[in-house]
């Protein structure tokens, strides 16, 4: 094809040619590197977490320092229980304050709160846990479950919300015009027509804001606490999976820190799980995202 | 002739913008009025005045009044809800809502009201108003699937079923061809002549072909003032203003 074509024209497509396979193989490296910690990440949680993995795990209750097997049973359910209670306080509010965002765009209130929800996005989570301590351990009376999950609510509201509202306003303008004009109240168009449009991307936020949520320790270390027996009461520190392997990874005993590489491998094995339910929520979202 | 809206002195704002000024206007019963004039002439501004969507938009609001069988539907006492049940729109952008069926899309004005209805009963309107809208006998196998996997004429046809469920007296169409092909645009011109039988209709459109070929009166704007208004006949063979005759004879817009 390049018979015609001069010499000089020749040398110059070979070198456009090596400059272009140049930078694309810089790109490349650039994403192998990207991705190496994530791999030296999970290849090093799987090798030291799954052989300390099995059904005790998952059954058992801590054991006594000395005593080797046991398992985080109550952590599992404590972190479970955490995350459960923060989501039915964080994700209404979450999502009402979005709708809110959208229906009074204008407003003063609705643009000191969507300020106030980033600045919050924006607070060391360790803060939001000195906060939980002052405001409700301290007058409670004592590290509680309570404590915890509003701790954890807390991180989760400021996301909640505005995923929330960045996905109702991808709603087309028409369709909530076309709900009005049938003479539907502006209440129902908003939930049952808007909201309801906007469901799986809202529901995307939700879930990850509880994957972020479930991997958080700092704000449960002055709050929930931790518990090495077994607690449900809301009113008693509750162990959590994150807490648990903070303290067995810093313990000096070689069997609590093997549980503390299968504890992390689980809480990680939670949220991946998360994540892949965004992708299932998601996975019929052209059609509606339009 | 019965009037069944009587619009008087009604002017609308969008912030400090003028869009309407002192309209006055009858639309005949069971007749099809069309509206025309240039792009932001103010036509589209005032058929959402006809059933309150205009305030709908922030910022937006109108002034006059607009009779409906003798009552101001801009009285404080009116809810716009109401008004928008008795006076029906379709838009010219075909907007079925996503998240539902095709039978639920033309249901959707009652149940999302909270009337409880029957199965039968659901089916037999659903039926009713898609053999209105001229569409049951394309979608009657569909009627499961989702409303937009309809083509674009048929998701029109379906907003006009989907207004005809409600059971309103008048429908406001607001360039309801404009995103049609030729096909789907005479199928819905068919439709009107076959509505205007039970139901009060005013088009808006750009088209003047089509304001002719469907339309008994006509009315033309001009930069938010209401130029002319008369049957559709006298309007395009021998308009009594001057700006109506540049505008139909292709002069200017």
């Amino acid at each position: 094809m390049t018979g015609g074509l001069s010499p000089a024209y020749r040398r110059r497509h070979k070198y456009r040619k090596l400059k272009s396979n140049c930078m694309v193989g810089l790109t490349v490296l650039a994403t192998v590197i990207a991705l190496v910690p994530l791999f030296l990440v999970l290849g090093y949680l799987v090798s030291k977490g799954a052989s300390s993995l099995n059904w005790d795990f998952f059954t058992k209750m801590p054991a006594p320092v000395g005593q080797s097997g046991g398992g985080m049973a109550n952590a599992i359910v404590g972190t479970f229980e955490l995350v459960g209670l923060a989501g039915l306080m964080g994700i209404p509010i979450g999502v009402g304050a979005g709708i809110y965002l959208v229906e009074n765009r204008g407003r003063w209130l609705a643009q000191l709160v969507r300020f106030a929800a980033d600045v919050m996005m924006g607070v060391p989570s360790i803060v939001i846990g000195i906060f939980g301590y002052a405001v409700l351990v301290r007058p409670l009376g004592g590290f509680s479950t309570l404590a915890g999950a509003v701790a954890l609510a807390i991180i989760m509201i400021p996301l909640v919300t505005r995923t929330a509202e960045e996905m109702i306003l991808l709603v087309p303008h028409e369709l909530r015009e076309a709900a009005l004009a049938l003479g539907v109240p502006r209440w129902r168009t908003t939930v049952s027509v808007i909201v309801r449009a906007a469901a799986s991307g809202i529901a995307t936020g939700v879930i990850l804001a509880i994957a972020r949520v479930a991997g958080e320790t700092a704000p449960l270390l002055f709050t929930a606490f931790g518990n090495r027996f077994w607690s449900t009461s809301l009113t008693q520190p509750i162990s959590s999976l994150t807490v648990q392997v903070y303290t067995y990874a810093i313990s000096p005993f070689a069997d609590w820190q093997r549980q503390a590489w299968a504890g992390a491998l689980v809480l990680t094995a939670i949220v991946l799980a998360l994540e892949l339910g965004v992708r299932w929520v998601t996975r019929g979202n052209v059609r509606v995202a339009r | 002739m019965t009037e069944k809206l009587v619009v008087r002195h009604l002017s609308a704002w969008f912030g400090k913008t003028r869009a309407l000024r002192d309209i006055n206007l009858g639309i005949a019963a069971n007749r099809v009025t069309a509206i025309i004039g240039p792009s932001g002439c103010g036509k589209s501004t005032l058929v959402r005045c006809l059933n309150r969507m205009h305030e709908v938009v922030p910022g937006a609001r109108a002034e006059g009044e607009v009779m409906l069988d003798g009552e101001d539907i801009y009285a404080p006492t009116v809810d716009p809800v109401d008004v928008r049940r008795r006076i029906g729109m379709v838009f010219q952008k075909a907007t079925p809502f996503p998240t539902m069926s095709v039978q639920d899309n033309v249901a959707a004005g009652l149940t999302l009201n909270g009337a409880s209805l029957s199965r039968i009963e659901r089916d037999r309107i659903v039926e009713q108003s898609l053999r209105r809208a001229a569409l049951w006998e394309e979608v009657r196998d569909r009627l499961n699937r989702p409303g937009t996997s309809l083509s674009g004429g048929q998701q029109q046809r379906l907003c006009v079923a989907r207004a005809l469920a409600v059971e309103p007296e008048i429908i406001l169409m607001d360039e309801p061809c404009s995103a049609l092909d030729p096909i789907s645009t005479a199928r819905i011109e068919e439709l009107l002549l076959e509505l205007k039988e039970s139901y009060t209709i005013v088009i808006v459109t750009h088209n003047m072909q089509q304001a002719a070929r469907t339309a008994d009166f006509t009315t033309f704007m001009y930069a938010g003032d209401l130029i002319e208004f008369g049957e559709t006949k006298q309007i395009f063979t021998n308009p009594s203003r001057r700006e109506t005759e540049d505008y139909i004879t292709g002069r200017f817009g």
